[in-house]
């Protein structure tokens, strides 16, 4: 096994934290994209449609999007 | 030239006509200072060497307690946007207003440090340097302030959310002005570099700043 | 680039380039660790302690890297009013402000055994702790603000302006440290680090680096769908509205 030395705490310490810092952005980012997901496919069976998939996603239509952002 | 001399003599003349808003800001600063010995314990000779810095952090709260009205009074009666509309361009009226900023607030706090330097023993001798970086550092602070007052319009909690946005970028004010007057009194370092580095700070901040209050008035107005 | 700014592009982007980069993110870190845990020699100053720096430094490096691509982003969305831009650096805010968290933590923990103290004010962490200040009142200012667009412009301001400080500010503090630096300090990792020391800190730093980029790809399409959604339900409002009246 491995011999931390005598400051063994503050190494598993700081490696702990990270760990379970980098876990919970990991976990919470991965639920918040899941649930968006979800969100959309419901609203997608509803029948709601985005405003530029009613037509295709042309040049124009896109450039009036950004210009109306 | 006589648009901007009228808006600033316009703003000085709301802000002692508000009456209160000077007068709390003063307040605030002594009370600061004085409840911070209350904490700190009256060890005169400590006091005396951290006074410097007491000092300069409660007169950058007590500054940034006011910045919210930098903006917000115009803002809410409309008189902003037809100072946007208007001669002046909009980073001048930006400018203008900080500068009003700094003469009601930022100046007499500044005049004010030196009495309340008394109940934190500094040494006398160091007050009118104290002063000295007070004025150069205030219009950073004023002007700075200013950005933050822009972008948090209208919002709720903004006097916090200001403040909060705005004290990492106070921190090269706070270290050169306290550095100088430190040296000062511990020597043997001269108290004029970090001055230097402090008037060139505001300078900065006087000519950039304005530019980024405009920015976020024109977002703010959207 | 602007075969990306097609938000659905950038979308099936994201979904082909994540479980690569995952794979990748993973290896690299089971090499690092490896190399960090086992392979890295204790240091001669510091003993087994050295290896909370293969934590600690990369992490600095990611927390100074994402203000970075905050404010290269903020840029584009005042400048070029790139449509992902904001998208980039409102989801770029809390990664950073973890990585830059998890730095003075790490830090904090190296100092104890080092220095015997738990806070340290020598002008790395004091910098560090600065950006961690300028993080947070990122955080709050788009939480602040309901608009988006609002939100995604103030947000860009303040980043920019907090950009262009911190070269000030890590002058200001490294000027104040040399004033108040005890007799002896203690220089991380010595004036130069071992070369047997960087190749774990170099695998480490990668590592760390892909996984910002493995977080950041995924929040940005949570936020672009989050966004999508929202449109929806407004249409969906709308056109309740519309049928009832």
């Amino acid at each position: 096994m491995l011999n931390l030395g005598p400051h063994a705490v503050f190494i598993v310490a700081a490696y702990a934290v990270t760990f379970i810092a980098v876990a919970a952005l990991m976990l919470f980012i991965i639920a918040d994209d899941r649930h968006q997901r979800r969100l959309l496919a419901e609203l997608e069976r509803k029948g709601i449609r985005r405003r530029s998939a009613a037509a295709p996603a042309t040049a124009p239509k896109q450039a009036a999007r950004k210009r109306r952002a | 030239m006589k648009p901007a001399l009228a808006l600033l003599r316009r703003d000085i003349s709301l802000a002692f006509r508000e009456g209160g808003a000077i007068g709390t800001a003063l307040g605030f600063y002594l009370m600061v200072v004085a409840i911070t010995p209350l904490g700190l314990g009256p060890d005169l000779n400590l006091l005396s060497r951290i006074a410097p810095g007491i000092l300069w952090v409660a007169l950058l709260l007590a500054a940034l307690l006011s910045a919210d009205r930098i903006f917000h009074n115009d803002y809410e009666d409309g008189t902003l946007d037809v100072l946007a509309t208007g001669p002046l361009p909009l980073p001048l009226v930006a400018a203008i207003k900080s500068l009003a900023h700094w003469i009601t607030t930022g100046v007499p706090l500044a005049l004010l440090a030196p009495v309340l330097g008394l109940l934190l023993n500094l040494p006398v001798e160091t007050s009118p340097l104290l002063v000295l970086t007070m004025l150069v550092g205030t219009p950073a602070v004023s002007f700075i302030a200013a950005i933050g007052a822009s972008l948090t319009l209208g919002l709720r909690r903004s006097g916090m959310l200001l403040a909060l946005l705005v004290l990492p970028l106070y921190v090269p004010v706070l270290i050169f002005g306290v550095g100088s007057v430190s040296a000062a009194i511990t020597g043997p370092a001269s108290p004029w570099p970090p001055l230097l580095m402090l008037t060139a700070f505001s300078l900065a901040s006087i000519v950039l700043a304005p530019l980024a209050a405009a920015a976020g008035l024109r977002n703010a107005m959207r | 680039m602007p075969s990306l700014a097609n938000p659905t592009r950038f979308l099936d982007l994201v979904g082909r380039i994540v479980p690569w980069l995952a794979l990748a993110t993973a290896a690299l870190f089971g090499v690092g660790l490896y190399l960090a845990l086992y392979v890295a020699p204790p240091d001669y100053q510091q003993g087994e302690t050295v290896r909370i720096m293969f934590i600690h430094v990369p992490a600095a490096w990611i927390a100074m890297f994402g203000y970075t691509l905050i404010a290269i982003a903020s840029l584009g969305t005042l400048i070029w009013r790139h449509p992902l831009a904001d998208v980039a650096a409102k989801t770029a805010v809390p990664i950073g402000a973890t990585f830059t968290f998890i730095a003075l933590v790490t830090g904090s923990l190296w100092g104890k055994p080092m220095w015997g103290t738990y806070w340290v004010w020598d002008a790395r962490l004091t910098s560090v702790l600065v950006l961690f200040l300028l993080y947070l009142g990122l955080m709050a200012l788009w939480q602040a603000i309901d608009e988006p667009g609002r939100a995604g412009r103030a947000a860009a301001i303040l980043a920019l302006v907090g950009a262009i400080n911190v070269p000030i500010i890590k002058f200001s503090v490294d000027w104040w440290n040399t004033l108040h630096q005890p007799a002896s300090v203690f220089r991380a990792g010595g004036s130069t680090i071992d070369p047997s020391l960087l190749t774990p800190l170099f695998v480490m730093a990668v590592a760390f680096t892909l996984l910002f980029v493995l977080l950041h790809l995924l929040a940005m399409r949570a936020e672009i769908l989050r966004r999508r959604v929202r449109a929806m339900q407004q249409s969906q409002v709308e056109h309740a509205t519309v049928a009832g009246a």
